[in-house]
């Protein structure tokens, strides 16, 4: 319903500001967006065949399991309560990593089952204090190669469309920090 | 510098799992139809918001809203231009897309906004969706302080990726 609303306003907005500003062909603007977004999905459409190919190939390779095995004992202390059972622990960890990887149709699932196990071990309908850190590592992108970003940057004629990853990665970084140190400090005012 | 790196990656997690007995090729194709599911499924969204952007464009209507919201751009420390795709972000990926692909289009992509547009894409996510989608899967009534500190997290992503751009 969100989208529905924010649909009719735009529309309303463009109508509203180009009878105020007298503005020329706007029968013509909508048809050629219209067009564009064909264009541009066919043009991303390369990228993101082969980058979900890739994908697929770092969860058969086992890559994915292992990185999720390293970053284990990091994400433990993250974690505490969830630690201890090791279905959460394990759901939790692929979130990440899947995550991590650009995995985001394995990611989902995997963290939605985490949360549903968090849940059942707190018996409350209240998040905890891990699954706001959860939702935080979700909601930051922690992805380690911005295949859409770069996919859309190549295909608008970047000259090196992945030149922004270490400012993708710095970014992402202070961003995950900066969520998880405002949960740190918002979790004391909620009860 | 990443001229060699993406190819480079290609290379090793192939003949990594090839050494471990993958079918590499098999993997890449049924990975590679998941994509194309995945185009299939944004391209209808991108053609309603970007029918909606370019309106937005030609009736003024983007510009004016820039200048509205220049202030608070200033505060965040961002080019007023990404405003609006800051404000979208959180709500809804393709129409981030949309206004993120505009925005490249109009100034370029690798000028300092359509590189801040792209890190701010790079670096954040759809954060009402997927709180929503967690939660209402999961049971959880009370978000608590979820959305806060997620939009804590987004609000310092994008003002971050304004300074990167600059720098790196």
């Amino acid at each position: 319903m969100v989208m529905s609303c924010v649909w009719v306003i735009l529309l309303a907005l463009s109508l509203f500001c180009g009878l105020l500003y007298g503005a020329g062909n706007l029968e013509q603007a909508a048809i050629h967006g219209a067009a564009r977004a064909v264009e541009l999905s066919i043009g991303l459409a390369g990228s993101l065949v082969l980058w979900s190919g890739f994908g697929t190939l770092l969860e058969r390779s086992g890559l994915q399991r292992g990185l999720a095995r390293l970053l284990s004992p990091l994400l433990g202390r993250l974690f505490p309560t969830a630690r201890q059972d090791p279905k959460t622990m394990g759901a939790l960890c692929g979130n990440v990593t899947a995550n991590l990887l650009g995995l985001g149709s394995a990611a989902t699932p995997l963290g939605i089952a985490a949360v549903k196990r968090m849940q059942r071990l707190s018996g409350s309908d209240g998040a905890t204090d891990e699954m706001c850190r959860l939702i935080v590592m979700n909601t930051a992108s922690i992805q380690l190669l911005p295949t859409t970003v770069a996919a859309l940057r190549g295909q608008l004629g970047s000259a090196a469309p992945f030149d922004i990853l270490p400012a993708v990665w710095l970014s992402s970084l202070l961003s995950v920090g900066a969520g998880l140190c405002a949960a740190a400090l918002l979790r004391r005012r909620w009860a | 510098m990443t001229a060699f790196l993406i190819p480079a990656l290609l290379l090793a997690v192939s003949a990594l799992a090839l050494v471990r007995g993958v079918d590499v090729y098999d993997a890449l194709l049924e990975g590679g139809r998941g994509g194309l599911e995945l185009v299939k499924s944004i391209l209808p969204a991108l053609v309603m918001l970007l029918t909606a952007v370019e309106l937005l464009r030609a009736s003024g209507a983007m510009d004016a809203l820039s200048q509205l919201l220049t202030p608070g751009a200033k505060l965040l420390g961002i080019p007023p231009e990404t405003l609006p795709l800051a404000l979208i972000r959180p709500l809804s990926g393709s129409a981030a897309l949309a206004v993120g692909a505009e925005l490249m289009t109009v100034y370029g992509p690798d000028s300092p906004v359509g590189r801040t547009a792209a890190i701010m894409l790079g670096s954040t996510e759809t954060t009402f969706y997927t709180i929503s989608v967690y939660f209402s899967a999961a049971g959880i009534k009370r978000s608590r302080y979820a959305v806060p500190a997620a939009l804590i997290a987004d609000l310092t992503g994008f003002a971050t990726a304004a300074m990167t751009a600059g720098w790196m």
